[in-house]
Formats: C-alpha cells, sequence, structure tokens
C-alpha cells in the first residue's frame, strides 16, 4: 500500500509537469522548439534529436537499474547469488566498446555541425545581407545599420528571408547576445569583434535579449527583432532617417552612460566610422585621465 | 596618510548594518556565536573543545568539524536558494520583486559561492578525511598538522564570506566566478568582489593543501599488501580528485591573484581597456572550474561504489574498469574547459574539439553506471538509505548528463548557453552526483565514527523529499530553457514564464523539508541512540578495512596495522576468521597543536584587512602568519608515542564496553 503511495506520488509530479509542458507547447511559447529561422530550425533539429536519442539511452538505463536492483533484493530468495562474480572479459569489453561506439557517432554528428552551424559563417543566399553592427551598453543595445545610414536603440526591423550579418562589439562588461527564435548566442566584447549570421523565415515580432550577466539592468537590456517584408523594411528605414535625431559622438557619449530600463530609439547615423571609434578606444594607449586613476588607486593602499 | 587611515583603511561608520539582510545577518551571526559560547561555558566545557576539538590532528575529529561547517554553509546556501526563487515568482512585469537588482545579483552569487567552495567541497574533504586513512589501514594522514591548517583556512574563507554582512553590506554581484571584466574596479567599485576574492582565496589555499596530504597519504602511508590496486574505490576516486585539486587549484589561485592585482594596483590583465584581455579571465577561471565539478563529483562516484557493493554483498563488478574510468575522468576533466563558453567566437575548429571532447566523458561515466548495475546484478540487495540515494542518484544523473551531452553539441549549445537549461543541467549533476552521493556516504559511514546508526525511516523520508522536490524544483528550468529564458535575472516581462518558476519554488519547499528532516534525523537519532549502537563496529556487513575497527574507531585508528592479502580487504578476513590480537606495539602519534588556528586567525586577519586596504592590520595579519610558520618549523617535538601497555589497556577497556 505504502509503496503504491509512493509511485502514485511520483507518478502525479511527473504527470504535472507533464501537463504543464504540453500546455506550453501549444501556446508556442517554447522558442527553442518552434524556430522561426533557417539557424534556430537547424538548432532545434539538433536539439530535438539529441533530446530523443537521451531518452532512448536514459530510460532504459534508469530502467535496468530499478529492474536489476528490485529483482535481486534481499527478500527475493529465488535468484542466483554468486557474490565473488565480477563480471567477464566479454562483457567489461562491451560495456566500454558500446558507449565508445555511441559518443563516436556523436561525435561525427557534433564535428558536421559545428561547422555547418558556425556563427562567424555567412548565410548562403540570392538576398544580399543586411548588416547590422551591434554594442553591448549599459544597459541597452546599440543596433548600427551602416549602409543605410541609421541606428537603433533596443529595436532592430529586417526584411523576411534575407540573411542578417551581426557585428558585434560592446562598450560594457562582457555581454552575449540572444535571440532565441532566431538562433544564437554570441558574446559581444570590447575591443573586438565578433560576428553571428541570423535569418528569419517568417514575419513577427521576436524577442532578444541578454543573456551574460553584466551589472544591475542586466534583467531588463531587452529588444525586439522584427522581420518584415522588404517594402515595410524601406519605408521603416526611411522613418528612422528621419526621425530627427542624429547619432554623433557627441550623443553616443550620453546614450552609453549607464541607464536601465531603455526604451526605443531612432537615430540617423551620418559618420560611418564611429563603430570603429568605439572598438577602437579600447586599443589606445592609456590616457592621461586612466593614469591619475591608477595613481590614486596605489596611494589609497 | 594619517593613522585613522592606517588603522581603518576605507571603512566607515556607514559601512556597518543598516539594511534589514545586514542587520539580520550581523544578527544570526552574532546569535550563533553566543549561542554557542553560552552553551559552552554552561556546560564547561571550553577546556575540552580546545583539547579535544579546536587544537586536534586527528583526521577524524578534523573531518567531523568540516562536516558541521559545511552543514552551516549548505543551509545558508539554501537559504539563499530559496530568496532567488521568492524573488523571480515575484518579479513579473509591473512588480519588481522584494530586491534590488544589485542585492539578487548578490544572493545568486554567494548561493553559487557557498555552495561550491563551503557546502559541498566541506562535505567531500570531510569525508576523505574520516574514511580515507581507515580505508587505507593508516593512523593519520601524512602531515597532520598541514592537515589542521587547512581545515582552520577553510573556516576563516567561511567566516570572511560572511563578513560582508557586519561591514560593508555587499557581496560580490559578478556570478559566482567573478567574471571579469564586470568584476573590475571600472564596473564594481565596492568591497564585494573584494570579500570574494579574498574568501576564495584563503580557503582555497586549504583545499589545496589538503589535496597535497591526500596524494601523499595514498601514495606513502597504505598498510602492508595494500597495493594501488586492492585499494578501495573510494580511496582510488580520493586520489583521482586530489591529483585535480593540485592541479587545478594552483590555476585559481594565479587568476583570482591576478584579479587582485587589477584591483589593488592598477594593473590590466582582464581589464577592458590598455591591453587587458578578460578573454584570458574566463578561459582561466573555467581551466580550474570544469576540473573543479570532477574533484566534486568523483568521490561521489568512489561512495557509491562502496554502497552498492555493500548493500549487494557482492564483489565490485569491473574493478580495474572502475578505476580506468574514475582515471580517465580525471584526465578528461582537464581538456574540456572550453565547453563553458562556445559562444565567445573560437571558430568552428576550435569549439568541436571542445565538444567532443566533453561528450568522450560520458564513456567513463557510463562505465561506471553499468559496473554497478553488474555489481548488483546475483546480489542480494539490502535496501538501506543508501541504497536509496543511489538509486536517485541513477536517474537524476543519467538525464543530467543526457542534457550534458546535448549542450557538449556547439551548434546546440549556442542555443543553450548561459539559459536556465544550462542551470538545471549543472544542478542535476551537482545535487544528484555529490550531494546524494555525500547523503548516501552520511548515512552509510555515521556508525562508524559515532557508534549509532541513523534513524531508517527519517531518512527515508527525508530523500523522498529530497526526489521529489528535486525534479519538481528543476524540470521546470529545463523547460525554462527551451522557453528561451536566460539565468540570474531578477525581473522578466513574459507572464508564461511565471507558473513554471512557481513550480520550480514548490519544489524548492519540498527540498527544504527534505533538508531539514535530515536534521530532524539526526537529533532524532542520537535521542533513540541507545536501541541503534552498532557494538560490532561493522553495522552493513562491510567489506573494506574502516569496518575492520570499533564504532567509534579508537584515535589511533588500529592497533596492530592490519596486513592486506587482497581486494575487499575485510570481507577476506571475515572469511577466513579475524585472528585476535596477542602482542601489541607502540604507537607515534602526532600532538595536538594549535598552530593551524593561529596561522589561520592571522591570515583572515590579513584578508579581512586587504578587503578594506587597512595597513596596519594587513601588516599585523602577514607578519603574525609567517612568524607563526617559522615558529611551527622550529617545533621539533610533535609527535608522541603511546606505549604498547596503554594501547592495551584501551584496547580491554573498549572490548569490555
Amino acid at each position: 500500500m505504502k509503496r503504491l503511495l509512493k509511485v502514485g506520488l511520483i507518478a502525479l509530479v511527473f504527470l504535472l509537469l507533464l501537463t504543464l509542458f504540453t500546455l506550453l507547447a501549444k501556446n508556442g511559447n517554447l522558442q527553442l522548439l518552434n524556430p522561426q529561422g533557417f539557424i534556430a530550425e537547424k538548432q532545434s533539429q539538433i536539439l530535438v534529436t539529441a533530446l530523443f536519442l537521451a531518452l532512448i539511452i536514459g530510460i532504459p538505463i534508469v530502467g535496468i537499474t530499478f529492474l536489476i536492483a528490485f529483482k535481486y533484493r534481499e527478500g527475493n530468495h529465488k535468484t542466483k547469488y554468486t557474490p565473488d562474480w565480477t563480471g567477464s572479459k566479454a562483457l567489461i569489453f562491451a560495456w566500454w566498446a558500446v558507449p565508445t561506439a555511441f559518443v563516436i557517432i556523436l561525435a561525427s554528428a557534433t564535428w558536421i555541425s559545428a561547422h555547418e552551424l558556425d556563427p562567424a559563417k555567412p548565410i548562403e543566399s540570392p538576398i544580399p545581407p543586411v548588416t547590422i553592427q551591434v554594442v553591448a551598453l549599459e544597459w541597452k543595445w546599440l543596433f548600427i545599420y551602416p549602409d543605410e545610414k541609421i541606428a537603433t536603440v533596443n529595436f532592430i526591423e529586417f526584411p523576411v528571408n534575407t540573411p542578417v550579418n551581426f557585428e558585434l562589439t560592446a562598450d560594457a562588461p562582457m555581454n552575449s547576445f540572444w535571440i532565441p527564435s532566431l538562433g544564437g548566442q554570441i558574446y559581444a566584447m570590447s575591443g573586438m569583434v565578433t560576428h553571428m549570421h541570423l535569418i528569419a523565415n517568417k514575419q513577427g515580432e521576436f524577442p532578444g535579449g541578454a543573456a551574460e550577466i553584466n551589472g544591475d539592468g542586466f534583467s531588463d537590456m531587452n529588444f525586439i527583432a522584427k522581420s518584415t517584408t522588404t517594402t515595410d523594411y524601406r519605408n521603416w528605414l526611411q522613418t528612422v532617417r528621419n526621425s530627427g535625431k542624429v547619432l554623433d559622438l557627441a550623443s553616443y557619449n550620453t546614450l552609453s552612460t549607464p541607464s536601465t530600463n531603455n526604451s526605443r530609439s531612432f537615430y540617423y547615423y551620418p559618420d560611418k566610422n564611429l563603430y570603429n571609434q568605439i572598438i577602437m578606444k579600447f586599443m589606445a594607449p592609456p590616457t592621461e585621465k586612466m593614469d591619475m586613476q591608477n595613481n590614486q588607486n596605489m596611494q589609497g593602499m | 596618510m594619517n593613522l585613522i587611515n592606517l588603522i581603518f583603511g576605507r571603512m566607515t561608520l556607514n559601512d556597518l548594518p543598516h539594511a534589514w539582510f545586514t542587520i539580520g545577518g550581523t544578527a544570526s551571526l552574532i546569535g550563533l556565536g553566543a549561542l554557542g559560547a553560552a552553551l559552552l561555558t554552561y556546560l564547561k566545557r571550553w577546556k575540552w573543545i580546545w583539547n579535544e576539538w579546536i587544537t586536534s590532528t586527528d583526521p577524524k575529529k578534523i573531518g567531523i568539524m568540516y562536516f558541521i561547517v559545511a552543514a552551516f554553509m549548505f543551509l545558508r546556501g539554501l537559504i539563499d536558494a530559496g530568496m532567488i526563487w521568492l524573488q523571480q515568482s515575484l518579479a513579473l512585469g509591473t512588480s519588481y520583486g522584494y530586491l534590488s537588482a544589485s542585492h539578487f545579483q548578490q544572493i545568486f552569487t554567494s548561493h553559487g559561492d557557498i555552495m561550491v567552495f563551503f557546502a559541498t567541497m566541506g562535505f567531500l574533504v570531510g569525508f576523505l578525511n574520516l574514511v580515507m586513512p581507515l580505508q587505507i589501514g593508516a593512523r593519520d594522514l601524512a602531515f597532520p598538522f598541514l592537515n589542521s591548517l587547512g581545515f582552520w583556512l577553510y573556516v576563516a574563507g567561511a567566516i570572511l564570506m560572511n563578513m560582508f554582512f557586519v561591514f560593508g553590506g555587499e557581496f560580490a554581484a559578478a556570478g559566482w566566478l567573478a567574471q571579469a571584466p564586470l568584476s573590475e574596479l571600472q564596473f564594481s567599485p565596492g568591497v564585494g568582489v573584494d570579500y570574494w576574492i579574498w574568501s576564495l582565496q584563503v580557503s582555497g589555499l586549504g583545499t589545496l593543501l589538503a589535496g597535497i596530504n591526500f596524494l601523499v597519504t595514498i601514495v606513502k602511508m597504505r598498510a602492508p599488501g595494500m597495493t594501488l590496486m586492492r585499494m578501495p574505490l573510494f580511496v582510488w576516486t580520493t586520489l583521482c580528485s586530489s591529483v585535480l585539486i593540485i592541479t587545478v587549484f594552483p590555476v585559481l589561485a594565479i587568476t583570482i591573484t591576478m584579479l587582485t592585482l587589477d584591483r589593488y594596483l592598477g594593473m590590466n590583465f582582464f581589464t577592458t581597456g590598455n591591453g587587458g584581455n578578460s578573454m584570458m579571465y574566463i578561459n582561466l577561471i573555467w581551466m580550474w572550474g570544469h576540473p573543479e565539478v570532477y574533484i566534486l563529483i568523483l568521490p561521489g562516484f568512489g561512495i557509491f561504489s562502496e554502497v552498492v557493493s555493500t548493500f549487494s554483498h557482492k564483489k565490485l563488478a569491473g574493478y580495474t574498469s572502475l578505476v580506468l574510468a574514475a582515471i580517465s575522468v580525471a584526465l578528461l576533466a582537464l581538456m574540456v574547459w572550453l565547453h563553458h563558453f562556445f559562444t565567445m567566437g573560437a571558430g568552428a575548429d576550435v569549439n568541436a574539439f571542445f565538444g567532443i571532447s566533453t561528450m568522450f566523458i560520458a564513456v567513463p561515466t557510463g562505465v561506471q553506471i553499468l559496473n554497478w548495475i553488474f555489481t548488483m546484478f546475483r546480489g542480494k540487495i539490502a535496501f538501506k538509505t543508501p541504497m536509496y540515494w543511489f538509486l536517485g542518484f541513477v536517474s537524476t544523473f543519467t538525464f543530467g548528463g543526457m542534457a550534458g551531452v546535448l549542450m557538449a553539441s556547439p551548434a546546440a549549445d549556442f542555443q543553450l548557453h548561459n539559459s536556465l537549461f544550462l542551470v538545471a543541467h549543472f544542478h542535476t549533476m551537482i545535487i544528484g552526483g555529490a550531494l546524494f552521493g555525500i547523503f548516501s556516504g552520511i548515512t552509510y559511514w555515521f556508525p562508524k565514527f559515532f557508534g549509532f546508526k541513523l534513524n531508517e525511516r527519517i531518512g527515508k523520508y527525508a530523500f523522498w523529499c529530497w526526489i521529489v522536490g528535486f525534479f519538481l524544483s528543476f524540470i521546470p528550468l529545463y523547460i525554462l530553457g527551451f522557453m528561451g529564458v536566460t539565468r540570474r535575472l531578477d525581473h522578466y516581462i513574459n507572464p508564461a514564464w511565471r507558473p513554471l518558476f512557481i513550480t520550480s519554488g514548490i519544489g524548492f519547499t519540498i527540498i527544504m523539508i527534505g533538508a531539514l528532516l535530515q536534521v530532524v534525523q539526526i537529533l532524532v537519532s542520537i535521542k533513540q541512540k541507545k536501541q541503534n549502537y552498532d557494538t560490532t563496529g561493522d553495522p552493513w556487513d562491510g567489506r573494506s578495512l574502516e569496518w575492520a575497527t570499533s564504532s567509534p574507531p579508537p584515535f589511533y585508528n588500529f592497533a596492530i596495522i592490519p596486513e592486506v592479502k587482497s581486494r575487499d580487504a575485510f570481507w577476506e578476513m571475515k572469511k577466513k576468521g579475524i585472528k585476535k590480537i596477542t602482542k601489541y606495539e607502540d604507537i607515534t602519534l602526532p600532538k595536538n597543536t594549535p598552530m593551524g588556528l593561529y596561522v589561520s586567525g592571522f591570515i583572515f586577519l590579513f584578508g579581512f584587512a586587504m578587503v578594506w586596504h587597512m595597513t596596519l592590520l594587513a601588516i599585523v595579519g602577514f607578519l603574525g602568519a609567517i612568524t607563526c610558520v617559522i615558529i611551527r618549523t622550529f617545533d621539533e617535538d610533535t609527535e608522541y608515542v603511546l606505549k604498547a601497555s596503554e594501547v592495551e589497556k584501551i584496547e580491554m577497556k573498549r572490548k569490555n564496553l
């Protein structure tokens, strides 16, 4: 009776979790299993395949463990008892060989997929890509469209079925750039550039965010990535260009001071060089100001 | 520089507790201390605790002290976990919960550090102290003073970590590994990261000393006939763990030192500008961090090997392959660190290499599980609480491992990195592997060291709470990971996430009940100890040498060092009939010494002074520690001889009990 109760309890917990899972799956909240672009699609295929493989191996192993444990329980007098048996050579060979073979198969798949889905690899497409330069700030995302002469904060728009080349850097602590519905994820680091290529194959607004802890405003450092038709995209670019605000060094310096919970904003971006300046400022030798800071630190000791 | 500055450094009156949590923390710290002092005064036990415990160099006593400190830190870490959960259940949309972002970040940072460095590590080093010398038939560790010193350094680190409640009111908010450049002066100007630096530096030194001690003990102090391939599996995994400790803890020490130089002397190892390279920090810290996971889990594997074999009343199946598996896990552990940051953009070749080397760890791990299955095969399994924990371990660890293989594929990891899926995965591994192993080991070895068994019924209740709570707590996190939820969020806007956070919280509550039941289990068992006395010294029909002594063992462990003729030495002895001891011999034992406490005390002062830039106190602490070490090195009178006649007297007395 008691055993039944326990089994019932465990079953109940799993049932509860299963219901929760299916409910969520229906609403499309499981973003990783509900991909909206080619890269995310591929990644979710790997996830699902690996998940099934895991269950195919995991469930029997756990099952066998419990079965054997139950069968050879002390109270069961019908089973054999061989206290000195430690397995045969063939058996030991088999239990090394089977997992090894399994891992070798997995490893080859890993090698292939790691190269195929290398985020730095451009997506092959007849449509020319959109380039977006990303700057992780404290605590907002600055997006620069160098070819379109616009810049935005916490919002990007691009045409559907068009590859997007992200070039990322940071003017802040290390961060990680992630759009779960489209794929991800790559670090944005100061003084250097990382690359990621994504594509949206459906229209829609996809949430994106910061995945690496970077200070106070980390949790609300969200943005929206919107994929739309080419005409809508063109119109949007025009609206942004005419929005009246300009991103130059002065307004950038204001923008880059730490602030939390930032709303979207849009800029005309005439100076193509700003992005390089943001990167290069970390490569320059120490300025006088920096030296003074250091001296103060020394004195504080 | 004026005098006040020399003494108090950067500390001002504003740094004394004034927020609710610092007042609460300070009150609990002082309350605990006062309670302990009052109890000792009331029971007139000051002298006793000084002579028998604080200055002791007996690994059995040091092991028990490790357990007590680790248990306190474990409960402290659980409270942190509860606070994290409460915030995440509350902070949806317009509500920002009851914690500020920075406070929340400090909490998960200290949760991680406490659970890894002070709870799990403390339990494990405690076990190694208690069990390993007995299992190899030794009377002590190779360096008894070093052992005492290592323990007190660990305590100094633990106290230093909690000192921020009293002075400063802030801990590091940069994640449990204090990610540079976030942990640099530019982004974390407060004393939080300095507390992190010095508490980990001090306790890390303690761990390193312990690792060296264990390795030398295993290599040099085994009983006659105990060849390497006759050692119990727990000793083997201890050996592997110790080698890993010696290999990687210096990396941690150096990395923290470099960060210290950045913060204190304005250097630029990991800063954003001036040629600093924060990617190097991430690499270095994980070169230590990944092997650390295996340092925690390997002894767990050892404990399960002992438990399964003992309770199946059967030899371990595939002893050699278990040993090989432990060694290959230890070796592979050193070459997978990059899988913690595939997303840094290292390129496909590098990522694929580290992904594949990670997957290969699944082979020896899988082999171990098969070994245990075949150990149970055709055995006679007694389902005592330690076996329950073993079965719980298999069910959680297998799936956690599979999740790990999933993330080892770089392409998949790009979507799972830093998500709650990852958080769920490593909790599965550390709770399911290390913690369940520790719990299993506690019930298994408790009678050996205290002389009575733990209450089985409450132990099983605790187990069920842990396992149900575990699944309820972490499966929602796996699902949240698939929903694209990042870790460490103190606020979110998607209402669909909330039910899962709350479910996870309910799971946490059940785990908490389980943890409290374990406390109750110990209290009840102490009350009922008369019914549960272990008079034989061998309550489970054990196999290795620790069961050959009485429970609890005399302070010299073995009156006569046993001679080992095979694996499962004690099992074989029992089969052949145990020989009566007729002639006793003189035993050389280490003297008690308070020097470990003194050195650690001074180092604690040094660390604390460095946090606050208190020049004078730092000099006192540093010179004090060095002086104590020098005094100790000139002390030639560190051992004493217990005469054979006295050993005989003690043995006779014990037998008559």
